[in-house]
């Protein structure tokens, strides 16, 4: 008898911009089936900071970019619309919203961003942002439900690069003339190296920036560009999560998952008025039913006391200990200086300022229901809309 | 002339009559980055070879420290708690996590030498 041959994992995939970060110094690690630059030589702790100081680049080309293209934007969106519980019909022309791709039952098979086409030419067109480690499954599943007439393209000839920080604006403008009026949330085709390029004002680290869709072939001259001007520095995976996560902002695989709704997850704000009205979306009667009676648990910010960070997974007691729930993301937060978490706990214990406490390292330790974000979201609200 | 050894853990151990000063190598805190919280045991405590008996956090993930052999702690470095980024700035020296007396001075003969170290990192790597 001999032992099968155990399946060889998936080679590692590679952005247009892996020699860079090696060259740059940067650790490379295992994410979502890519290698990936966890830290430069500046390290996570400096690279966070610097990020809410100035303005850092993240690449970001492993995440699934595709667009759906139908007859006309209403066409489009109502298919879309079949599958998340966002407005995407009233989109205007360039503008941009955050929404979940949801399962029968209510659950989060993934969260996006979806833009409308700014131009008449394109319009029927809808830009898709997706998770990386979910791409595949989510194509997938938006084709398989997609009308005849709606299709789904995989722009996998484009790469994405985020630059975030408060001197994003200031430092992209120098590029792009004129792109630090673009309104947040919204996107427009620009030239940048003689290369057209996707814009949107819309990030993940809670501060002003931009995401940046390049062609894939000019994406490291665009990177070396830009990394170059000298508020700019590249910043790795490991700044990304903890920015994200003092922004109050879900990972998904983490805080949200197939068993958690949008309510639970609190992004009730991501739903529209007419589509909490109409339904319409896989789960709207879980939806609903949680927007009207309140949700069995929730997610929330926590605050640890002291300076031990509570990780994934830490059991959360209520201040008489008992079990209420888990975290779900924490760590060191670099501009908290201090240790930030999220995580779901029961309704009752879900209002700020309630105690909790942590089981770290088998002792409980005292917490606190905190409000997100932990720091406060500084996104760009002048200019035209 | 205390002399010092080196565990597959990262642990450096440098030992002086009976008593053992115990961190965690420059190799180390340069693969954890930034050090944001150090647990170290308290003073009493008799810990045996091999036991987790600190922990030291980096802003992505907390990694247990080791005793790399038995004994009774009689010291831990207090600054580490004010102050994680010590860990950094002299891993190898101020950087120090906690002192043990030694109950077994023979378990110090299956640690490593310098050398020795040096070449498991290089293997690892």
């Amino acid at each position: 008898m001999a032992e099968r041959p155990a399946a060889t994992p998936e080679p590692l995939k590679r952005t247009p911009l892996y020699d860079l970060h090696v060259a740059a110094g940067a650790r490379m690690v295992p994410f979502a089936g890519y290698e990936m630059p966890v830290q430069y030589p500046m390290g996570v702790l400096k690279e966070h900071l610097w990020t809410r100081e100035k303005a850092g680049l993240f690449d970001v080309a492993h995440m699934g970019l595709c667009f759906l293209q139908g007859p006309d934007h209403d066409t489009t969106a109502r298919a879309l619309e079949s599958l998340v519980p966002a407005d995407i019909v009233n989109l205007k022309p360039a503008q941009q919203r955050y929404t979940q791709l949801l399962a029968e039952d209510g659950g989060i098979l993934d969260d996006l961003m979806v833009t409308r086409s700014p131009g008449p030419v394109e319009d029927g067109n809808l830009v898709l942002v997706v998770n990386a480690a979910c791409k595949d499954a989510d194509y997938a599943h938006i084709r398989t439900r997609l009308p005849d007439t709606v299709k789904l393209f995989v722009t996998d000839r484009r790469a994405l690069l985020a630059l975030q920080g408060p001197a994003a604006a200031a430092v992209l403008a120098r590029h792009i003339p004129g792109i630090d009026q673009l309104a947040f949330m919204s996107g427009t085709f620009a030239s940048l190296l003689g290369q057209t390029v996707f814009v949107t004002r819309s990030g993940y680290t809670g501060e002003d920036g931009f995401e940046i869709a390049v062609p894939d072939t000019d994406a490291p001259a665009i990177w070396q560009n830009l990394a170059s001007e000298p508020e700019v520095a590249p910043i790795g995976l490991g700044a990304r999560d903890s920015l994200r996560l003092e922004a109050g902002l879900c990972l998904y695989g983490h805080d949200i998952d197939t068993s958690t709704s949008p309510i639970e997850a609190n992004l009730q704000w991501s739903i529209q008025k007419r589509r909490r009205a109409e339904g319409g979306f896989p789960g709207a009667a879980r939806i609903q039913r949680e927007l009207a009676d309140g949700p069995a648990r929730k997610r929330v910010g926590i605050r640890p006391e002291g300076r031990a960070p509570a990780r994934e997974g830490t059991e959360i007691l209520s201040a008489d200990g008992e079990p209420i729930g888990n975290i779900t993301s924490g760590g060191f937060g670099p501009s908290v200086n201090g240790p930030v978490a999220m995580g779901y706990v029961s309704a009752e214990h879900a209002t700020p300022g309630t105690r909790l406490q942590l089981v770290v390292r088998g002792k409980p330790m005292p917490a606190e229901v905190a409000t997100l974000p932990f720091v406060s979201h500084r996104y760009f609200r002048g200019a035209r809309s | 002339m205390p002399i010092t050894k080196y565990t597959k853990e990262h642990e450096w151990i440098s030992v002086d009559g009976d008593v053992a000063t115990i961190g965690i190598t420059a190799h180390a805190a340069e693969q954890l980055g930034d050090v944001v919280f150090v647990e170290v045991p308290e003073v009493g405590r008799a810990v045996t070879a091999g036991e987790a008996c600190a922990v030291v956090e980096s802003v992505k993930a907390a990694s247990d420290v080791y005793a790399p052999i038995s004994g009774e702690v009689i010291e831990a470095n207090a600054e580490l708690a004010g102050r994680p980024a010590a860990v950094n700035e002299g891993p190898e020296g101020g950087g120090w996590f906690f002192k043990l007396r030694l109950s077994n001075a023979g378990e110090l003969s299956a640690l490593m030498d310098r050398a020795a170290y040096d070449q498991f990192v290089k293997d690892n790597a």
